[in-house]
């Protein structure tokens, strides 16, 4: 049986992971409704940062930076076709010139051991502009195209970055340092301090992404290009890089997703995948479409996930995904499906 | 007048049938010109290829320079508008974010610049400076059409394209756009009005042409068209000596 700690103590980790799934909800959502990418390898992207992230503590150039600089020039080759030889010298800087540079800043910095924030910050530097250059590669030239098509691209830059996750981190598993070893006691409760950092951070980030789309103009512009593409287009915005904003948010998203989520549990390179797809959960059930309520089905999928792995550990990720069919089968009934407007 | 707005043999398919064939317009600098024709004949086919919505074959030059090429963002930049006939409004967004990403153009223009343009939207508008807080999918077909030429105006363009801005508008309403079209003229910019009601449009604009078919079938001076004959009959109902 269990009693209230437990059950507190149960709740705490739903709420954390909750938090977590709920970041990359709110990235998945974003990115669907600008450029109607579902984005899969959000996941890997959160796996590589924390790989990356724990490899920082032991000193290690981290593994990623030959992928990021593979990925600069790939993205530079295909944009440098697209556009046919236009606007070179802003592409140069965007897909050669700052990843060169983030890879000589973290080969400075890593055998430093300059401290918590700086390595959780440089993973994340190292790790978030691959997704504006997967962007670029694979997205960026299917602009009009079905939903089903760009759903294809995604699932095949899924496979591929779990390949080359293998190539580059190997098969063994790293856990990355907790931000605070503190523990709090109130009551019945027991609050580990790593709990707060993973819910202040979060909650400080959706706090930034809030003000960002409702306070700023480039907000408004990215919130635009998803109410009406051709309205966005008429007032001069570009959908395509409003695209690559959607992007680069989703890359600092997952690489802040990959540093909070390092301390919590072992990360092996194709972890993320598991993790990105609760997040996904939380997001199909919002049907891609509302943030508040992505991060109230990710608080949902933790608490869930969490009591289930306490009741039916083994049936623990069975429990999670089937969530996800009751909410499919109301949604159908009502008929509002993710609509293919384009 | 030296040509705005000079289009020669724009040629729209879609998947492979072509909707306008060849279709050569012009906007001289201050004028009104207007495009009139039936349901289907290629209208707003033509004026999303002028703005560069759709791909087109065939050549725009816009004071001068040849814009073919440019996608629908650049052309916002060079000065050109559309108020297309579907209004495309941010439809979740209240009415003062739709004016204010109206003016995204001109988003590093210093605040009281971005702040003029507001309020002179505002001032032509006053409709739209009472519903400034509401969610634009919630305004009335006329404020909509309001809400999109103020929209477009933000961007202080040269050339204004309205396609049908009366379609589905109370005849109060439609005087009211009507004027502020001329309105509009009379402060500069240069206008080019696509209009199912002949009757109005020929009244307001300088040149005009009918496409039918895909296909200018008739062009000149408004005045002229209004007295032809094909045209009265068409499109002018049958009273044509109370045009004249
Ligand atoms: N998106 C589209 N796809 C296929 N055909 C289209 C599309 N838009 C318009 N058409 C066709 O092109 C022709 C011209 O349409 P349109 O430009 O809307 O005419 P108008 O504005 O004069 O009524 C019509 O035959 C119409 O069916
Ligand atoms: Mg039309």
């Amino acid at each position: 049986m269990m009693d209230l700690s437990i059950l507190l103590a149960l709740l705490q980790d739903g709420v954390v992971s909750g938090a977590v799934y709920g970041l990359l909800a709110l990235a998945l959502v974003l990115v669907f409704a600008v450029t109607r990418v579902i984005l899969i390898p959000v996941g890997e992207l959160v796996s590589f940062t924390a790989l990356t992230y724990a490899g920082l503590e032991d000193g290690q150039i981290p593994e990623a930076l030959p992928l990021l600089l593979a990925l600069g020039a790939l993205a530079f080759l295909r944009g440098a076709l697209q556009d046919r030889g236009r606007s070179l010298g802003s592409l140069a800087l965007q897909t050669l010139v700052l990843p060169a540079a983030i890879a000589g800043c973290a080969v400075l910095i890593a055998p430093l051991h300059a401290g918590i924030a700086v390595q959780a910050g440089l993973a994340i530097a190292v790790v978030a502009p691959m997704a504006p250059l997967l962007y670029r590669i694979a997205f960026r030239p299917l602009p009009e195209a079905s939903v089903l098509v760009k759903l294809i691209a995604a699932v095949g830059v899924h496979l591929a970055l779990t390949g080359l996750g293998l190539l580059c981190f190997g098969p063994e598993g790293a856990r990355g340092p907790a931000f605070s070893d503190a523990v709090l006691t109130l009551g019945p409760m027991i609050l580990t301090g790593q709990a707060v950092w993973v819910i202040f951070c979060t909650t400080a980030a959706m706090a930034a992404l809030w003000a960002f789309f409702r306070l700023s103009l480039a907000g408004a512009a990215l919130r635009a290009t998803a109410i009406n593409r051709r309205g966005a287009r008429l007032v001069g915005i570009s959908p395509d890089r409003s695209g690559l904003l959607a992007f680069w948010l989703a890359g600092l998203i997952a690489g802040l997703s990959g540093v909070l989520i390092a301390p919590l549990t072992t990360v092996y390179y194709d972890g993320g995948f598991l993790i990105g797809l609760k997040g996904f959960v939380a997001a199909i059930i919002a049907g891609l479409g509302s943030y508040p309520l992505a991060i109230a089905a990710a608080l949902v999928v933790g608490v869930v996930e969490s009591l289930s792995a306490f009741w039916a550990s083994d049936f623990k990720e069975v429990i999670v995904f089937s969530v996800i069919i009751p909410v499919l089968l109301w949604r159908s009934l009502r008929h509002c499906a993710v609509g293919e407007e384009e | 007048m030296s040509a705005l707005l000079q289009a020669t043999g724009i040629t729209i398919a879609y998947r492979g049938v072509r909707a306008v064939h060849g279709v050569s317009v012009s906007v001289a600098q201050g004028e009104i010109a207007s495009v009139i024709g039936p349901n289907g004949a290629g209208k707003s086919s033509l004026l999303a290829g002028l703005m560069g919505l759709i791909p087109s074959g065939g050549q725009v030059l816009f004071e001068g320079e040849d814009i073919s090429g440019l996608p629908a963002e650049a052309r916002v930049a060079r000065g050109l508008a559309l108020v297309p006939e579907t209004r495309d409004l941010f439809a979740t967004m209240s009415v003062a974010d739709n004016l204010r990403l109206g003016g995204y153009r001109h988003r590093f223009d210093t605040k009281a610049g971005r702040t003029r343009d507001l309020d002179a939207a505002y001032a032509m508008f006053p409709r739209l400076a009472e519903r400034r807080g509401q969610l634009a999918g919630l305004l009335s077909g006329g404020e909509r059409q309001m809400l999109a030429m103020a929209r477009a105006l933000m961007a202080r363009p040269r050339l204004l394209m309205l396609d049908e801005p009366s379609l589905g508008l109370a005849p109060l309403i439609v005087r009211d756009i009507f004027r502020t079209v001329a309105g509009l003229r009379d402060q500069g910019v240069s206008v080019l009005l696509v209009e199912q009601n002949a009757r109005a449009a020929l009244a307001l604009s300088a040149h005009a042409s009918v496409l039918e078919g895909g296909r200018v079938t008739l062009s000149g001076p408004s005045a002229m068209l209004a007295a032809d004959p094909r045209v009265t009959e068409m499109y002018l109902g049958a009273a044509p000596a109370a045009m004249a």
